[in-house]
């Protein structure tokens, strides 16, 4: 028996020396002319779309997915030893961070002039790809939306108290709240934050879980992105939940672009941008309308039907190339009202 | 008979080397070097990671401290404290009571019922989570199908009712292994001498067991302190809650830094408590020579017992897997392909595999070296495994990340650091049992193999690895399970390319596409109940061969 112990004692030791030995060669594996793309963008989304750039081009590229703001930290570590060509974020704040660090090149003219200027860096170190607007998200079996409020201020009356729930810790609900920043100034933010959580308002990890519970008859109304319930009601037509726009000009409905940028240290430039420019194709842009529900940013290309165009959306006037610089103030604030 | 009289106490207490029978003369006993060398080769590369990391932020300027040690950190540590009690009580009560009904009563069924009660364990909390709350509610699922509106499941009821049901199965494993390893001799006894199930139970499987609870119930503890899924979808406002809001919202990663080392003194508080609740250390014979007495149901105990086990089971394995059917069920209904992909399947078996395997060798010798060589270095040996895993994985990830890309770059992404990671990490859920095991070893059969002319490390081979082996085993088991749900480490430390189902299942989750989300869950549950059911139905085997 004991025996039988012995022998079966050294092959675990012998496999575990295999295995480990198998890991180290795995290491230097690895295709050196492949283009590296961090994408804080999700698979689900984005593969089909690499996956027609490489049957075009014959360009093979190799993809991190994370969350954008996980990948930004990590290109600052990397810096200039980033194996990153690419960094495509869902976000201006990501970005930002890593143009204002210096990481980022500058992009050809044509390639930032092919969206609207609002919707790039105007340095030209990253462009705009498609677009997220904020929305008020409501129930419609029971909230008129004439009773919505004209802007996200209205949301703090106590008529909303514990009704409008909120994503403090998420990063499109910070930058938001980085936009409102630009818009209205930071008293004024601060006192909308604490307002709304003196107003009890619940507060959720994510967009997603907010347009379940609106439409699980939780909570009446939150704050979101408007494609959460557009995918929703993909799946299940019979959801209750609306999307509104706020009526006047406000960081509240502003539509901000996820977008991409090109690493100074990239080995595979022109690769690089040949993938920048397949992204404002009207095959992408029109991918992003249909599968995403995104705004198409290039323009021409329609937005899905469900959506008001674009230029129909009342909009503040506020430089997104500025948002990152902001962004540490924003989760300040957040927190100096108890939200975090 | 009291809780004393019935165990060979070789007085150990946490922290002071012990003296007693069965123990070798003190400056035998010094470890050799090369003992060490092997405990530290997966765990120090982890922790030099994390002190580097801990030592830039101390390094950040005082404003950082002024604003995170305030009244309402305080407030999240109190209610991360109430959490982990509340869960670490109601686990334990449910692992050890169902580890009793499997291994002491005359159940039938017991393999098939043992997989089914440990299944939860493979399932991620958040998962578990989101079908609680899915059933919930005035237009709930429960509500649909039964027209009975339940209340909203939320908050810290919610919270601690899908921590309880995704941990207590760390409990069931553990103790039901140890329950297969105390001597039957010592409980007939009792019961010959007019003892009933119950004050036997109390009085001599109890105190058996103690090493075996204690471990696990740490290892809930220190779970639910890292958990940041499923409390963030209850709602429930807990300390990781503040470390990801701080992580997500700033570029500037001290201030989460500075969170993190908070969340490790509770840690060091709950470890501390367990070592203190520890006491004295019980050593029994290590080899039960026939199977336990089995207790008699009545038909009422029946009944009550399978209650007890389909209603557990019901809400942490049947509920989350009929909803993840049902949603799987949806996407192929509407024409939503599955988008299963092989490359997930065998980047999850590999990697948690690697782990496992990994994590069972470096176990070996941090459990020689805290049972047969305890100092107070060796205490802070098993310490620092278990903060380690106390840690939020995000933390040890950035941790890891700055390290490599600095100083080790040619291993930057790649397999060997990402498995070391993972190692390291669930380390714990090894050193556990294993340590467990070891206790209930005579430690004068290692120094029979010495005077039969064996060294120190071919007595660690020939004698200490085969029997521990079922703790060892029980451990990877754990180390497997749980690697395959592991998200933020594969996302930052993984080579680039390298995905895992878990990482499927967040993608298709954050994007809404629960269909998608739902059929790599439902594979990464089946992926598991593998070494699930070798982990349940082995043991029993053994003992009745």
């Amino acid at each position: 028996m004991i025996f039988i112990r012995q022998r079966r004692t050294s092959g675990l030791v012998a496999t575990i020396a295999v295995a480990l030995a198998l890991v180290a060669t795995a290491c230097s594996s690895g295709d050196e002319n492949a283009l590296t793309i961090y994408s804080g963008r999700s698979e689900d989304l984005v593969q089909p779309l690499i996956d027609q750039f490489t049957d075009e081009t014959g360009i093979e590229v190799t993809v991190r997915y994370a969350g954008s703001a996980d990948l930004a930290a990590t290109i600052l570590e990397e810096g200039e030893r980033s194996p990153a060509d690419l960094f495509y974020a869902q976000d201006p704040a990501s970005l930002g961070s890593v143009a204002l660090a210096g990481l980022f090149t500058e992009l050809d003219a044509d390639v930032i002039a092919a969206v609207p200027q609002r919707f790039s860096d105007t340095s030209g170190r990253w462009a705009g790809v498609s677009g997220r607007a904020r929305v008020v998200v409501y129930d419609s079996a029971t909230i008129d939306p004439a009773i919505l409020p004209e802007s996200e201020d209205g949301f703090t009356d106590s008529e909303w108290a514990g009704r409008v729930g909120i994503a403090p810790t998420n990063g499109s609900f910070l930058s938001f709240v980085a936009a409102k920043i630009l818009a209205d100034g930071e008293d004024a933010t601060l006192t909308w934050l604490e307002a709304m959580k003196a107003n009890s308002s619940p507060t959720y990890a994510k967009n997603s879980p907010i347009v379940a519970a609106v439409n699980a008859g939780e909570i009446d109304a939150g704050l979101v992105n408007h494609y959460y319930l557009l995918r929703a009601l993909a799946e299940n037509p019979n959801e209750t939940g609306r999307n509104s726009f706020f009526a006047i000009p406000t960081a509240g409905s502003l539509v901000m672009p996820s977008g991409i940028g090109m690493l100074e240290t990239s080995q595979n430039k022109d690769a690089a941008a040949q993938f920048i420019r397949f992204l404002h194709t009207t095959a992408a842009q029109e991918y992003f309308a249909e599968e995403t529900f995104e705004y198409p940013l290039v323009p021409g290309i329609p937005a899905n039907e469900q959506l008001p165009a674009i230029d129909t959306i009342p909009t503040p006037t506020i430089d997104l190339s500025n948002l990152a610089s902001v962004l540490d103030r924003a989760t300040d604030l957040v927190a100096e009202a108890g939200l975090i | 008979m009291s809780d004393d009289t019935s165990i060979i106490d070789i007085g150990t207490v946490a922290g002071t080397p012990a003296v007693g029978p069965g123990r070798m003369p003190d400056k035998e006993r010094k470890a050799p070097w090369w003992l060490w060398t092997a405990a530290l080769l997966v765990l120090a590369p982890v922790t030099v990671t994390i002190v580097a990391l801990f030592l830039r932020a101390l390094g950040a300027s005082s404003t950082v401290w002024e604003t995170l040690l305030s009244l309402r950190t305080l407030q999240l540590a109190g209610r991360s404290f109430l959490l982990t009690a509340l869960v670490t009580v109601s686990a334990v009560a449910i692992g050890v009571a169902g580890s009793w009904i499997l291994t002491r009563t005359d159940i039938r069924r017991k393999g098939l019922w043992g997989v089914a009660f440990s299944l939860p364990l493979v399932i991620p909390s958040y998962v578990i989570a989101m079908t609680l709350i899915s059933s919930g509610g005035p237009r709930g699922i429960f509500a649909d199908m039964t027209g009975i509106p339940l209340p909203h499941i939320r908050g810290l009821i919610g919270a601690w009712i899908t921590l309880t049901l995704s941990t207590y199965p760390y409990v069931f494993l553990i103790t039901s292994a140890a329950m297969h390893r105390t001597d039957p001799a010592l409980e007939e006894a009792a019961r010959g001498l007019g003892s009933n199930a119950g004050r036997t139970f109390r009085t001599i499987v109890l105190p058996q067991l103690r090493p075996a609870i204690g471990a696990s119930a740490l290892l809930v503890a220190l779970y639910t302190l890292s958990d940041f899924g499923s409390v963030s979808l209850m709602r429930l406002d807990v300390f990781t809650r503040a470390i990801y809001a701080q992580y997500s919202g700033r570029l500037d990663r001290t201030p989460a830094i500075v969170l993190s080392i908070v969340l490790m003194v509770i840690a060091g508080i709950v470890i501390w408590s367990e070592q203190r609740a520890r006491g004295r250390e019980a050593l029994f014979s290590s080899k039960p020579t026939r199977p336990p007495a089995i207790h008699r149901m009545s038909r009422s105990q029946r009944a009550g017992a399978t209650g007890f086990l389909a209603s557990v089971i019901g809400l942490g394995a049947a509920l989350p897997v009929a909803v993840l059917v049902g949603w799987a069920a949806q996407g192929v209904a509407t024409g939503d392909g599955l988008f299963l992909s092989w490359s997930a399947i065998t980047g999850s078996l590999s990697g948690a595999a690697l782990a496992a395997l990994l994590a069972m060798a470096a176990a070996v010798p941090i459990v020689v070296l805290s049972v047969r060589y305890r100092s107070r270095k060796t205490v802070w040996l098993e310490r620092s495994v278990l903060f380690v895993f106390s840690l939020p994985h995000l933390t040890i990830a950035i941790a890891v990340v700055a390290f490599t890309v600095r100083y080790t770059r040619p291993v930057y992404q790649s397999l060997l650091v990402l498995v070391v990671v993972y190692a390291a990490i669930f380390l714990a859920q090894v050193t556990g049992p294993a340590r467990a095991s070891l206790l209930q070893i005579d430690p004068t059969l290692g120094d029979a193999s010495r005077s039969l002319g064996h060294g120190t490390f071919g007595t660690m081979m020939r004698v200490t690895v085969p029997m521990i082996s079922k703790g060892l085993l029980a451990g990877g088991a754990l180390v497997f399970v749980t690697t395959l749900k592991e998200l933020p480490v594969t996302l930052l430390l993984a080579p680039t390319g390298f995905t895992t189902l878990a990482v499927r299942i967040w993608a298709a989750a954050d994007e809404l596409l629960y269909a998608r989300a739902a059929s790599s869950a439902l594979l990464l549950i089946a992926i598991s109940v593998v070494p699930i059911y070798y982990l349940t139905i082995r043991p029993k085997e053994a003992i009745s061969s």
